[in-house]
């Protein structure tokens, strides 16, 4: 929530549970509009904007102080990056594509970084936002993964190659292929970077909702009566989400990163 | 419904991403890819392959450094072995030939005091004869000596005395010799 979203609540709910003629003001996709802090040739450059190079920002520094003049003896920050590192190239890209995605750690270790700390945003204080619950973020990195995966597949295999790698799945008995070929055609070309880009954006935009839901409730049941104890329930309820909330930040960042492993790893198939 | 909600709902669609946001969405990636993949991932791969060199050249060398070891160990343990059978066949040697110097020791001693003995004997032998020979000497003079006082008359000078002498000594010990074996 942002500051004037805040003073925008409080003003419309100073009224608490059991005061006469007050509803519940509840949240919705005004939680998501943000007025420009200011604006450049017409352009309004708002909060998810700032919050964005913040993120990116971060990344930067920390690499930087980490990785910048490593040791082979390394400091505390260095090894934290170098674990950080090694669990994306491993545990993701070299999983998931093999020795070939050697060429690919790079991008997918700024992919895996960027997105978590931007869903971090979520429970930095003040911050309070995560980027990619406004969908332009998601989809920008969904359309860099696209382009990635296609560029890959029609250099591999040349375009009729690549069109039979995108549609032809192997080992399917012929009589079915008139009915997968185009399920597979429409799955990869154009499912595959909406559902990329959506998936982050879904989980952010409604966790993030819960957590605003539960933190605007904790206020307007607020009052010395029995509101009291609906109101330390409600509390309760948005620390637990606030908790959830991070693993779920890490792991929308973690799929995000696996799948277009997985992509790539599809582009780069031995043609069958 | 809040006021709010109805509101927005009808301007926003929070599924259309907005070109502007898009932009600086895609501009952040690229600062923090471009950073990231030229300069400082290659810098911390540079370091960590030294870091595998080190530790894998570490682990060669001593993997090396054993079997140096393993290798030096076999050889004294050979050395070993072949120093404990030059003990064994120097002693078995060393007592051979020490009981060969004990039996001949005592082949010599034997020798030695058998030609000791032999020697003790002769002397014996030698000295019994000659005082055998003084004593018939001395024993044929007295005699005569004894006999002439008896008789007055020298028999000394005569030839024939000590011929007669010689018979009667010789009759003697050969009765003694007689009377010795007749004593047994």
């Amino acid at each position: 929530m942002s500051a004037d979203q805040l003073t925008q609540h409080l003003a419309s709910g100073s009224c608490h549970l059991f005061d006469a003629g007050c509803g519940f003001p509840a949240p919705g996709l005004n939680e998501f509009q943000f007025n420009p802090i200011f604006t450049v040739a017409g352009v309004g450059f708002n909060k998810p904007m700032l919050l964005s190079m913040v993120a990116a920002l971060l990344v930067i520094v920390f690499f930087w102080v980490a990785f910048a003049k490593p040791k082979v003896l390394p400091g505390k920050l260095q090894l934290v990056g170098e674990i950080g590192y090694d669990f994306v190239k491993r545990s993701i890209v070299l999983d998931t594509i093999g020795k070939k995605g050697e060429k690919y750690v790079p991008m997918m270790v700024s992919m895996f970084f960027f997105v978590w700390i931007m869903n971090i945003m979520s429970v930095i204080p003040f911050a309070q936002f995560p980027v990619t619950a406004v969908i332009a973020y998601p989809a920008g990195l969904a359309a860099v993964v696209w382009i990635t995966y296609m560029t890959l597949t029609f250099k591999k295999h040349g375009f009729v190659g690549g069109l039979k790698n995108l549609c032809w799945p192997s080992g399917i008995p012929g009589w079915v292929m008139f009915i997968l070929v185009p399920i597979e055609f429409f799955s990869n070309i154009f499912v595959r970077p909406f559902t990329l880009a959506v998936r982050a954006f879904a989980n952010m935009f409604a966790g993030h909702l819960l957590i605003v839901m539960f933190s605007i409730a904790s206020w307007y049941l607020l009052s010395p009566s029995l509101g009291a104890l609906y109101a330390t329930t409600s509390f309760t309820v948005t620390l637990g989400l606030t908790a959830f909330e991070l693993l779920v930040q890490f792991l929308q960042a973690y799929i995000l990163v696996m799948l277009a492993s997985s992509y790539i790893a599809g582009a780069l198939e031995e043609s069958h | 419904m809040s006021i709010a909600l109805q509101l927005a709902a009808a301007d926003f669609n929070p599924l259309v991403p907005k070109t502007p946001e898009l932009i600086i969405g895609l501009i952040c990636f690229f600062v923090v890819f471009g950073l990231l993949g030229k300069k400082l991932l290659p810098s911390i791969e540079k370091v960590l392959a030294e870091r595998r060199d080190l530790i894998e050249g570490g682990m060669e060398r001593a993997e090396a450094a054993q079997a140096e070891a393993q290798a030096l160990l076999e050889q004294y343990r050979a050395e070993l072995s072949e120093a404990r059978h030059e003990a064994a066949r120097i002693t078995e040697h060393s007592r051979e030939q020490g009981a060969a110097l004990i039996v001949e020791m005592r082949e010599e001693g034997q020798r030695q005091r058998e030609a000791i003995v032999a020697a003790g004997h002769a002397q014996i032998e030698a000295d019994k004869k000659q005082a055998t020979a003084a004593l018939r000497q001395d024993v044929g003079s007295l005699a005569s000596q004894l006999a002439s006082r008896i008789v007055g008359e020298s028999l000394e000078d005569s030839a024939r005395q000590s011929g007669v002498i010689d018979r009667f000594l010789d009759d003697l010990e050969a009765k003694a010799a007689v009377a010795q074996g007749a004593s047994k």
